[in-house]
């Protein structure tokens, strides 16, 4: 097996099996992602990943995204393909098949109780995705300041995000970052 | 007999596989954090493939699925509209134009990234899209202050040190709060 083979094949491994743990959507596996691409495998420093999870908010298309670009990163066109796949695959079939059976059980006490038990555990993860990523992208107290108040702002109102995106970038392209 | 709300045509419409791939495609290309929203609303008020009721159920479904909850709708928009092909044309339109744009962001990346100003404007676009992140989950945690749920918002707060602090496993967090807090909430709907 090539180099090239057995990083495809990390890559494939490590979606696949992280996918299952991504309840209540993507955003949910960002530390996961952070931690095994930057201290487990040492495919980019954190720096490097906070960039690429710029990339991935300022373009359009499902969050999923991110994983696109880290398999393209680690292994170009075929790693981004890879990364994809193992990505949506398996819990594509997943819903597939749930897909087809879910009326049957959409009012059932366990199933009830799972969403519910999983809301807390979603909610934990996700604000760590912010700190981990608040953290790989901080750069003094401007950085500090524009996560917060971007946060803050968007709690209270119904301003559109990218607002924000594009302010940030305006902020590190005149110098502030 | 209820009569759809305005704007729901009320599910009357089946989509052939075209209509499937191209109608995925826009909801991903308008969908900057956070398609959910395009979804329903060509889905259910432009195309009428399905009724309101309909689509909160299909959502309910796949938020409770792991994995991307577009995606997951995707999937299960396609499969009771056309079948294994109807899934994997859904999925194909979602994801073929994201990707390839993305692709070429990271392309652009590759040769203007050492630049300062395109590190430090990305950096500047991280540190808010993290407080995009966490408006979601100060928006996800405000029922629960509500209602005063202690228990559940100290399984949220041991998650997030469990991964955001100690640095643990997502596995191993998951596996060990998941079971005790689904069983709490299945003791409190008793």
């Amino acid at each position: 097996m090539s180099e090239d083979d057995s990083v495809l094949w990390s890559l494939a491994i490590l979606f696949a099996g992280i996918s299952f743990f991504a309840i209540g959507g993507v955003n949910a596996l960002l530390p996961e992602m952070h931690r095994q691409v930057v201290d487990v495998q040492g495919w980019m420093s954190s720096d490097r990943f906070a960039d690429l999870f710029a990339i991935a908010q300022a373009s359009p298309g499902p969050n999923l995204i991110i994983v696109s670009l880290i398999g393209w990163e680690v292994g170009r066109v075929p790693g981004a393909i890879v990364a994809t796949l193992a990505m949506l695959g398996p819990t594509s079939v997943l819903a597939y098949y749930v897909g087809q059976v879910w009326h049957r059980f959409r009012y059932a006490r366990w199933r009830v109780a799972i969403q519910n038990g999983l809301v807390p555990v979603t909610i934990g993860l996700v604000a760590a995705a912010s700190f981990v990523l608040a953290r790989a992208a901080d750069t003094g107290p401007i950085t500090v300041a524009l996560t917060l108040g971007t946060a803050v702002a968007l709690y209270f109102t119904r301003l559109h995000p990218l607002i924000f995106l594009a302010a940030g970038a305006a902020l590190g392209v005149v110098g502030l970052i | 007999m209820p009569q759809p709300a305005d704007g729901d045509p009320g599910g009357a419409n089946t989509p052939g596989l075209a209509a499937l791939f191209f109608a995925f495609s826009g909801i991903a290309l308008m969908g900057f954090g956070g398609v959910l929203p395009w979804a329903r609303r060509m889905m259910v008020e432009q195309k009428g493939w399905m009724s309101s009721d309909e689509f909160a159920e299909l959502l309910s479904l796949c938020q409770f699925l792991p994995g991307g909850n577009i995606i997951n709708l995707a999937v299960v928009v396609g499969q009771r509209t056309n079948g294994l092909l109807g899934a994997i044309v859904a999925v194909a339109g979602l994801m073929m134009s994201p990707v390839v744009i993305v692709l070429l962001f990271g392309s652009a990346y590759l040769r203007y990234g050492h630049l300062p100003e395109v590190h430090a404007a990305l950096g500047g676009v991280a540190a808010a899209a993290a407080g995009l992140i966490l408006s979601m989950a100060a928006k996800m945690a405000r029922p629960l202050f509500d209602r005063g749920a202690v228990v559940p918002l100290g399984v949220a707060v041991a998650a997030f040190f469990g991964v955001a602090v100690f640095s643990f496993s997502l596995p191993a967090v998951v596996l060990v709060l998941a079971p005790a807090s689904i069983a709490l909430a299945w003791r409190k709907s008793a």
